[in-house]
């Protein structure tokens, strides 16, 4: 697609970039739930340890380390969709599959609840984040 | 969740004083970062991660993520009425979709309890071996 003088990516490569940063986003977000899990209450340590506890507690886990890491890749991986696909289509859809693909990740690999009530949640927040680029 | 939305207005608002950055002229990337608006709003994002990370200590990831797309509501606000920018009637629809969204989690439990392991091989009060605690 040639807009403005740019020349944009096809669908596949659009598609399979807009992927990457919302797998890269959810690898990001479980893996910083489930070292957070891991590591527990935060407010507990910071009331045992104080914040330097708190901030050691987070930092040194490998998880959380993996978990930011993933964050930065979906960071720049959205830089580089952004490059070659429209703003008004790259944004929305990473974000909303963002949201469903947390939903599928946190009931697999985190073993959460996912009941009738947050399936919508994640529905109905994907589909408004997708109408507000609009 | 505020501290994301007043986070990302307040960037917004000094990166439109420092002017658009080219890949041409990365250098006012440097010149962005002196500038207060936006050294506060990376404060404020960082308070953001803080209390987000805080959140997931305690709370589950289906809970915490579609609650803080309340913030994405306080943003479209900030928008309309600090930065004057037009807000489409699509805008106002996905604002009321993700409002409906928070509050089918915000009326939920926050945290899957799950069974001690010594428990698991009698058969679970819910599916999936996960027992839905109370709400905090």
């Amino acid at each position: 697609m040639i807009h403005a003088g740019h020349i944009y990516a096809g669908p596949i490569e659009t598609w399979a970039t807009i992927l990457t940063v919302a797998a890269t986003a959810v690898a990001g977000d479980v893996l910083t739930a489930g070292a957070m899990r891991r590591i527990g209450d935060l407010d507990r340590i910071r009331a045992k340890s104080g914040l330097g506890g708190a901030v050691r507690a987070v930092t040194s886990s490998p998880m959380f380390l993996l978990g930011v890491l993933s964050m930065a890749a979906s960071f720049f991986s959205l830089l580089f969709t952004l490059s070659n696909v429209e703003l008004s289509l790259a944004a929305p859809a990473s974000a909303s599959l963002t949201f469903l693909g947390n939903a599928f990740a946190a009931k697999i690999f985190l073993k959460e609840n996912v009941n009738r009530r947050r399936w919508l949640a994640a529905l109905f927040v994907c589909a408004g984040v997708f109408l507000l680029a609009k | 969740m505020l501290t994301a939305s007043v986070g990302d207005t307040l960037l917004s608002h000094g990166m439109t004083q420092v002017g658009p950055v080219t890949l041409a002229h990365l250098g006012l990337l440097l010149h962005a970062i002196r500038n207060p608006w936006v050294i506060t709003g990376i404060l404020c994002l960082l308070g953001f991660f803080a209390s987000y990370l805080t959140a997931l200590s305690w709370a589950d990831l289906t809970f915490v993520l579609p609650s803080t797309a309340f913030g994405y509501i306080v943003v479209a606000f900030l928008a309309r009425f600090w930065l004057h920018e037009p807000i489409t009637p699509y805008r106002w629809i996905g604002i009321l979709l993700i409002v409906c969204g928070v509050g089918f989690v915000a009326n939920g439990p926050s945290l899957t309890l799950h069974e001690p392991q010594h428990a698991t091989e009698e058969p679970a009060p819910q599916g999936g071996g996960a027992v839905t605690g109370g709400t905090r």
